[in-house]
């Protein structure tokens, strides 16, 4: 892992992290050639060192299994790998990810799926099967040395490593995917290495992260993430919205937006002013910001956050990083950039620069 | 990158597929070999257009959306930019102008310290912030839209001009923290301002006559540009928010000194 950092150590050019993500609402499956296109439009804003991609509705044949992307230093490592998976899951399949030889991508891991269910006797009481999965992979994160879980939810994959976006992209085939929800990332690393596992996006279970800017309050979050058995071993800040969104929403049972308010609560002057006009409202940010405190991310960032009903962009509370979403009949999109939407969208209905705090949510229809 | 040459001083360079590199030395090489208008098609995203750029007399059309950090440095062209553009324009801008017809990304007219940048549509967050005027130049930012939080941030000299056209009701016409910091200059607001967007170190007053006939030179200006109306846009009442002193933070690091000189 550390020497994978200096593997990359070399010098590169400053610049930004880019994140794009677009849902089809009406679950409507495109082919992986419009992120790619849009994202590498981005190319500029990242500098080489991490590229990656969350898509949703990959593996419908599968869609009942929990899809399992391992990264591998090396192939002698897969015993141990397995040794944790087979303990929590019967495999229904397993298979390497296809993977194309690019001249721009040396050195890659390897990367296996395994599409399983939950042994039943293996989950604990007061558990469910989403418990359980996100146990395995702390399991396989903590305890197997040189591998990482990159996705665990089902009929949904991430795809990432070190690298310009069109070569990930090459080395993962990612045009052949077909998805109704499709995130991208390139990335400028600022205060954590590059390398392989700190490419973006961060997941745990459905949950797919991409952010742009830094999380500053890394430390706090960690804290009181660990304590309900979350293991940061990603060395990347992003890693803790991933883990505290999953906390607030399938363990709390947050509603989506009040999850939001928790990560970037408004200020207290606002909560203040708030008071007069809607007091019920007022008294539920109060509530959510004491007793969320140690989840609020502070430092400058611009988020996507993906899941198998939705895509939400947000921004902390001043708006330290670009956002920008358009929309065309059911098709939401949120880039880091305008014309990293309108690459893909020629003619969009509505074009917007969303406020800060305030989530952008783009929710899959019921029934779809 | 297809360039055509138009007439003796023009050339129509289609943009698509290009990158910002290519584009801004095919901009370089044209305006070094006496080319004065340059139309430019198909733009999507290309960063640094006019970056630097000298000439009072060149003149750049942009349709499709202008990259960041547009007209960067720039010294003197006019650039015309006919949809919506991304963040950073008008970065430490010298001279010249930009026209924006649809809207503006954050960080709009940063530091700028010349020339005019006129958006017809709205802005992000902290547009005109640390603007200066310098050495007997003042820089003119308009925004026919609505402005995000922190416009025009420590504020050192130069003219913002927020009119807040077509807004949606209940829509407030500028975010908050207006003018924090602000030690020189002048934000004109068409309509009003609520009182808590409002730095700590801004006043409100009425306009003066000056302040009517810096408003007219310029607003007349913004409505020949985008084709409005003068008399609509000065239909609605103004405000003026000037720096209620020169140096807002001087007695923070100044303390330690203050004493001996009795203050």
């Amino acid at each position: 892992m550390i020497e994978g950092y200096k593997r990359y150590n070399d010098p590169r050019d400053t610049s930004g992290c880019g994140l794009v993500g677009f849902i089809n609402r009406d679950g409507k499956r495109v082919d992986g050639s419009h992120i790619i296109k849009s994202l590498c439009l981005m190319k500029d804003r990242g500098n080489g060192l991490g590229a990656g991609f969350a898509a949703y509705g990959i593996y419908p044949d599968m869609a009942d299994f929990y899809a399992i992307h391992i990264m591998m230093d090396k192939p002698e490592i897969k015993p141990d790998v397995e040794k944790v998976l087979f303990r929590f899951f019967n495999v229904h399949r397993e298979e390497e990810i296809p993977t194309r030889a690019t001249p721009f991508i040396k050195n890659p891991p390897i990367f296996w799926r395994y599409f399983v269910e939950p042994k039943n006797e293996c989950i604990l009481t007061g558990e469910d099967e989403d418990g359980l999965v996100v146990r395995a992979v702390m399991s396989v994160n903590d305890n197997v040395s040189g591998a990482y879980v990159i996705s665990s939810g089902k009929n949904m994959g991430a795809f990432k490593g070190v690298g310009e976006p069109a070569d990930i992209a090459d080395f993962f085939i990612i045009e052949d995917y077909k998805a109704y929800i499709w995130m991208g990332h390139t990335r400028f690393p600022t205060n954590t290495p590059g390398w392989w596992g700190g490419a973006h996006p961060f997941t745990i279970l459905d949950w797919a992260i991409v952010h742009n800017g830094e999380i500053t309050s890394y430390g706090t979050n960690r804290a009181f993430l660990e304590m309900y058995g979350y293991k940061c071993t990603l060395l990347t800040d992003t890693e803790v919205v991933a883990y505290a969104l999953d906390y607030l929403i399938r363990q709390q049972k947050m509603p989506l937006r009040a999850a939001f308010y928790a990560l970037a609560s408004p200020f207290w002057k606002d909560i203040d002013m708030g008071l007069p006009d809607d007091r019920e409202f007022s008294e539920a940010l109060r509530a959510i910001r004491i007793q969320y405190g140690p989840l609020l991310l502070n430092g400058p960032f611009a988020i996507l956050f993906g899941w198998r009903n939705g895509l939400v962009g947000f921004n902390d509370r001043i708006k330290l990083r670009p956002l920008f979403a358009g929309e065309k009949d059911e098709t939401l999109y949120m880039a880091s950039e305008e014309a990293t939407i309108r690459e893909i969208c020629a003619k969009p209905d509505r074009l917007w620069m969303p406020r800060a705090g305030e989530p952008v949510i783009g929710m899959l229809k019921e029934g779809t | 990158m297809k360039v055509i040459q138009l007439e003796e001083n023009a050339v129509d360079i289609d943009a698509a597929s290009t990158h910002y590199r290519d584009l801004n030395e095919e901009i370089n090489r044209v305006v070094n070999e006496g080319v004065k208008h340059i139309i430019i098609r198909n733009v999507m995203g290309q960063r640094f257009i006019g970056a630097g750029l000298q000439g009072n007399d060149i003149r750049i059309d942009i349709h499709g959306v202008a990259g960041n950090d547009l007209a960067v440095f720039m010294d003197g062209p006019t650039i015309e930019v006919f949809d919506n553009s991304q963040d950073g324009g008008g970065n430490t801008m010298n001279a010249g102008n930009v026209y924006i017809h649809g809207h503006a990304g954050d960080v709009c007219g940063y530091g700028m310290r010349g020339g005019r940048f006129f958006v017809l549509g709205d802005v992000g967050y902290r547009v005109g912030i640390h603007m200066k005027a310098y050495m007997g130049k003042t820089p003119v930012l308009i925004i026919g839209g609505t402005a995000g939080h922190f416009l025009g941030e420590y504020m050192a000299g130069g003219i913002i001009v927020l009119l807040g056209m077509d807004k949606r009701p209940g829509q407030p016409i500028a975010g908050d923290y207006l003018g924090t910091g602000m030690h020189g200059g002048t934000i004109f607001v068409r309509g009003e301002v609520d009182d808590r967007r409002i730095g700590k170190e801004v006043g409100i007053e009425k306009l003066n006559d000056n302040d009517f006939l810096i408003l007219k030179r310029e607003l007349s200006e913004f409505s020949k540009v985008f084709h409005l109306s003068y008399d609509e846009i000065m239909s609605e009442p103004f405000v003026k928010l000037f720096p209620k002193t020169h140096r807002p933070y001087g007695p923070l690091y100044n303390s330690r000194w203050s004493w001996q000189r009795g203050g």
